[in-house]
């Protein structure tokens, strides 16, 4: 009875608690506060789901617990909730955005509307995913850990946009010189996953979670074969094989054993870049700029202190799969990996882009 | 199939599960909420959800999907009282109950139209609860056949709706749609991204316009206006009488109407990717081809309320189909549910096949817990709605200004932009010219709705298609004709032609005098002018992104070509001719105030909103309208006033919702409400 309580309480508390918002917090004790985390996606997606788990997670562990809501500023592909967060700066230490890949991809290739800087703000958390490639029955037989068999084949993709996360799959299939044809304009990878099952697509990738929840039934009735990983980052920078995957070869083992796949040279590099800034740093919480040390101090304290968790690892696992969380200063450096690409790199995917999808970014 | 095997003891243990006194408690307090917040105007699930999220985190499963379910059932039941009794579509479930509902209520039939609705509404969750419990064992496969042309062909045959729909010059009503359909294509194209009559300058528009903004301005602004001018109740008659009962022999007389458009809105629900947005529109289609006198519609034919509100809750369990068995959420509180799932217990729910083999009890508990929960909210909702109903007695201009408000915050929510207060005022303008010119209003909202799914299934079929007939004759056509699409497209093609044939019998509108060439004129020529600027904007998409210049060069080139037509035939016609209607023509004795000087308090909110922000504007206005407009003493005055304040803000804080700032919120920091 007591979360019914709590429930029917909320609305009351609710009320009182916009009052005082207002205030300014002292120091770093947040007992009556909201803190509002903006997500700039809709409800629906992967980031609200990261989000929502967090946020309890937070309230619990933060220095006078804090009520911590949720807020969604879907548009534009993020680009929007972004551009918001950049016109934010430190008032009360009430405000926590939350970027993801698709927030990152566009910042790193220059795109017109993105009016953000990642460098002005202050990530207090960061973490990260893996993503799983995978074949049809008929096709998949062939796979015999290179794509040398699969090259003749022309393989249907559900693609939600060139320059979303999709380009690591697109990217990485071409590099292994299959003849992918990409359905532009997919709205989600659930639809992607959907198209495949019914037959009209023919290739597909999830990321880890999705491919753990919605694969790998279908892999168990030979509906589907997985081809490759995108692999998990070393703290010396290789890539290898993902944990929560180890028996999915990644997709540079498969490179190194496909003929005319190199994992060196400009499209290797361009690809491992994209890689690093679109999923072992996914999604990070940030402050805004200006914010001082005392209350960063405090976000960090909460989120050590979730990671300390006793059972942190078994509810992450279910729900984001086994992949690091970096708190404070690992954050930091994990936003680093996630917003440094070369401009060799960047140059290489933009020709690419052009040439393969006529997606023309100046 | 060794699933059927197991199917009857998870049934018993899904009853098992459901009836305890906490999982009904739960049940009811979800049931509560619901009708609560989906009396307001574009404030459905999602809202909902978004309220009770916080909690779910390690709840029990059962009781996190009853308080779920619970509120998520009742959505489409209690939205029925602003569709009937204000002529507002309280979300897109409930828009095709505005057409018949609304003059019901005007006519003074409210209790009556209300309770036929929730009568109907109830058995078509009950229907579709039955339905599923069968069918979702057998779901995946059909599901998966439903391939791009196969939802293309559905979607097309949504639209042929517009048919019925069309008024008495079926060139107007798909003139309407093809209007609709090119407002749904402004912003970013949903292929390379290309900007469709947007700047990156005017950032608002980039995203288009939401269905919440286009369904209220389209619908509900001219209703109030047109109410406002009149200066009286929503009712003519003065008693309402008691119209519950009424109702309810209404649903039983047409049962079997009633059944059949259970059906039609779960099987629609199932379909992955359309979700509720044509359901309405099918089931209303159905309920005037299957009516022989078709000459009541849209003037308050119970029938017309009957179909919708017996497919839209059906809608919601087939809905549950997608959702469950592939993790493809059917609309946005679906997505939410998902998402909640993983947050119950210590996450066991997951989406996806799994639910079918491991949870088949939790599967049966939600699809009976859906209809249980319809049952509990109709029976909530048919003892309110002799008291809801008695406030089309109300002088309406008592009314009026609350309900600007509430749709003034819902359309706000949708985006959190002045903008979209903008947004509301311009699509409110260009629905009130609509009604002027006897302009099908519902065929321009349908072609709203379906331009999306047209467009991308059109898209995904064409490349998917290109890619197959390279591969073989055989496997193209494998594809594209499949049983289900030629079985489709007979369907669409005799309910175009069948639907035209009707459409002058239906004024789902009502009457409507001509007189007059130029005003009818002007308003042809700037909706040609649209489409000809919609054409040209389109025809200068660079040729790499070709494809997001495909439809609308297609849809605004048969706008326009019909627009030419009009423009001939009105040359060639007397100003008698019902192609140059006027609602402005002999009904300046029933307005006791002109349309400007009424519009004038809304875009005088809307002007102060952007300078004060909307709590200080709404304060205003109120405080102005009740006094000068309305004529009540300054306590009335300022009691309504902080009751309207009061409630508003209230709502925002259980929410947790922010409201429109203006220019003064920018020069200082004000605390909330103000700032």
């Amino acid at each position: 009875m007591k979360k019914l309580t709590r429930l029917v309480l909320g609305a009351g508390v609710a009320a009182g608690l916009a009052a005082a918002a207002s205030l300014p917090a002292t120091a770093a004790d947040f007992s009556g506060k909201t803190i509002e985390w903006t997500i700039p996606f809709s409800e629906t997606g992967g980031s609200a789901k990261w989000a929502n788990f967090f946020a309890p997670l937070i309230s619990e562990h933060m220095e006078g617990n804090p009520t911590v809501v949720v807020k969604f500023m879907p548009g534009a592909g993020s680009t929007k909730g972004a551009n918001w967060f950049q016109g934010q700066s430190h008032t009360d230490g009430l405000t926590m955005f939350g970027s993801s890949g698709s927030t990152q991809f566009p910042y790193l290739l220059g795109d017109p509307r993105v009016r953000y800087e990642y460098k002005d703000w202050i990530p207090v958390m960061a973490s990260g995913t893996g993503g799983v490639a995978y074949l049809n029955a008929e096709d998949g037989k062939l796979f015999d850990g290179t794509a040398n068999n699969l090259k003749g084949k022309t393989f249907i993709y559900g693609n939600q946009g060139a320059t979303r996360l999709d380009l690591i799959p697109a990217l990485a299939w071409k590099m292994l010189g299959m003849k992918v044809e990409h359905v532009m304009g997919i709205k989600g990878r659930g639809d992607g996953r959907k198209m495949f099952e019914s037959g009209e697509a023919t290739i597909d990738y999830q990321t880890s979670s999705s491919f753990l929840k919605s694969v790998t039934p279908l892999v168990e009735e030979g509906k589907a074969v997985p081809m490759m990983t995108w692999g998990a980052l070393a703290s010396n920078g290789d890539i290898v094989r993902d944990p929560t995957f180890p028996e999915i070869p990644t997709f540079k083992e498969v490179c190194d054993a496909t003929d005319g796949c190199e994992t060196s040279g400009p499209a290797w590099d361009a690809w491992k870049a994209f890689f690093i800034a679109g999923f072992p740093s996914q999604k990070i919480a940030f402050l805004p700029a200006g914010t001082p040390q005392d209350v960063v101090d405090a976000y960090v304290k909460a989120f050590n202190a979730i990671a300390a968790r006793s059972d942190f690892a078994e509810i992450s696992a279910k729900r984001l799969g086994k992949y690091p969380m970096y708190v404070g200063d690992d954050a930091q450096a994990a936003l680093g990996g996630a917003i440094t690409v070369s401009d060799s790199a960047k140059s290489y995917v933009t020709d690419w882009l052009q040439a393969d999808f006529g997606v023309s970014l100046n | 199939m060794d699933i059927f095997v197991d199917a009857l003891p998870a049934l018993g243990q899904a009853w098992q599960l459901i009836l305890q006194p906490m999982v009904i408690g739960y049940l009811m307090l979800g049931v509560v909420m619901g009708l609560a917040i989906g009396i307001f105007p574009g404030l459905g699930g999602i809202a909902g959800l978004s309220l009770v999220l916080p909690f779910m985190f390690g709840l029990d499963p059962i009781l996190g999907l009853a308080l779920m379910v619970g509120m998520v059932a009742v959505v489409p039941t209690s939205d029925t009282f602003a569709s009937v009794l204000m002529g507002i579509p309280g979300s897109s479930a409930s828009q095709a109950t505005v057409l018949d509902g609304f003059p019901m209520a005007k006519k003074g039939m409210a209790a009556r139209a209300l309770s036929a609705a929730f009568a109907s509404s109830l058995f078509g969750g009950i229907v579709g609860a039955f339905f599923l419990t069968f069918f979702i064992l057998i779901a995946r496969p059909i599901v998966l056949m439903f391939q791009s042309p196969e939802l293309l062909m559905v979607s097309a045959f949504g639209l042929s709706m517009v048919g019925i729909l069309a008024g008495r010059i079926a060139i107007k009503g798909i003139m309407a749609a093809g209007l609709g359909m090119l407002v749904a294509t402004i912003g970013e194209g949903p292929f390379n991204g290309e900007l469709r009559m947007s700047s990156y300058d005017y950032p608002y528009l980039i995203d288009g316009l939401k269905l919440v903004i286009v369904g209220l301005g389209i619908f509900a602004i001219p209703e109030i206006i047109a109410l406002l001018r009149q200066d009286k109740a929503i009712s003519d008659k003065a008693s309402l009488g008691s119209g519950w009962y009424e109702g309810i022999k209404d649903w039983w007389a047409n049962k079997w109407l009633s059944i059949r458009c259970s059906l039609i809105g779960v099987t629609v629900g199932v379909i992955p990717g359309l979700g509720g947005s044509v359901v309405d529109w099918i089931a209303y289609g159905h309920t005037v081809q299957t009516t022989k006198d078709k000459s009541g519609f849209g003037k308050g034919e119970v029938r017309g309320v009957i179909g919708p509100e017996s497919s839209n809750n059906a809608k919601e369990g087939g809905g549950l189909v997608p959702t469950l068995l592939f993790g493809i959420p059917g609309s946005g509180s679906m997505a939410i549910f998902i998402g909640a799932l993983s947050l119950l217990g210590s996450g066991e729910l997951e989406v996806g096949q799994v639910m079918l083999k491991n949870n088949l009890n939790y599967t049966y508990s939600i699809v009976w817990l859906l209809a249980l929960a319809n049952v509990l909210g109709t029976i909530l909702c048919i003892a309110l709605s002799t008291y809801i109903a008695k406030i089309t007695n109300i002088r309406f201009a008592l009314v009026a200004p609350f309900v600007f408000m509430i749709i003034a915050f819902a359309a706000f929510q949708s985006g959190q932009n002045l903008m979209d207060l903008v947004a509301l005022f311009s699509i409110g303008l260009l629905g009130i010219l609509m009604r002027r010119f006897d302009w099908s209003r519902p065929a321009f909202l349908i072609g709203f709705v379906l331009a999306n799914p047209v467009e991308n299934y059109a898209n995904n079929a064409n490349q998917i298609a290109g890619i197959r007939f390279r591969q073989s004759l055989e496997a193209g056509f494998d594809y594209i004709a499949s049983p289900i699409v030629l079985t489709l497209i007979v369907i669409t093609i005799l309910s175009v032609i069948v639907g035209l044939r009707q459409a002058k019998n239906i004024l789902a509108e009502g009457e409507v005098p001509s007189g007059g060439k130029r005003a009818p004129l002007i308003f042809l020529l700037a909706v040609t002018g649209f489409a000809l600027y919609a054409l040209i904007d389109a025809w200068l998409i660079p040729s790499y992104a070709f494809v997001d210049a495909i439809f609308p060069l297609v849809i605004a080139s048969v706008t326009v070509l019909c627009g030419a037509i009009l423009l001939v035939q009105m040359r060639l016609k007397p100003e008698t001719d019902i192609l140059f209607a006027d609602r402005e023509k002999n009904l300046s004795e029933e307005n006791r105030y002109g349309l400007w000087v009424t519009l004038r308090w809304f875009a005088g909110l809307l002007l102060l909103t952007s300078l004060l922000g909307f709590i200080l504007a709404l304060a205003l206005f109120l405080l102005s309208f009740f006094r000068l407009r309305a004529g009540l003493s300054w306590v009335q005055t300022t009691l309504y006033s902080a009751a309207g304040i009061g409630f508003m803000c209230f709502m925002a804080s259980v929410l947790n919702r922010d409201f429109p700032p203006g220019l003064l919120q920018s020069y200082m920091t004000l605390p909330w409400p103000l700032g």
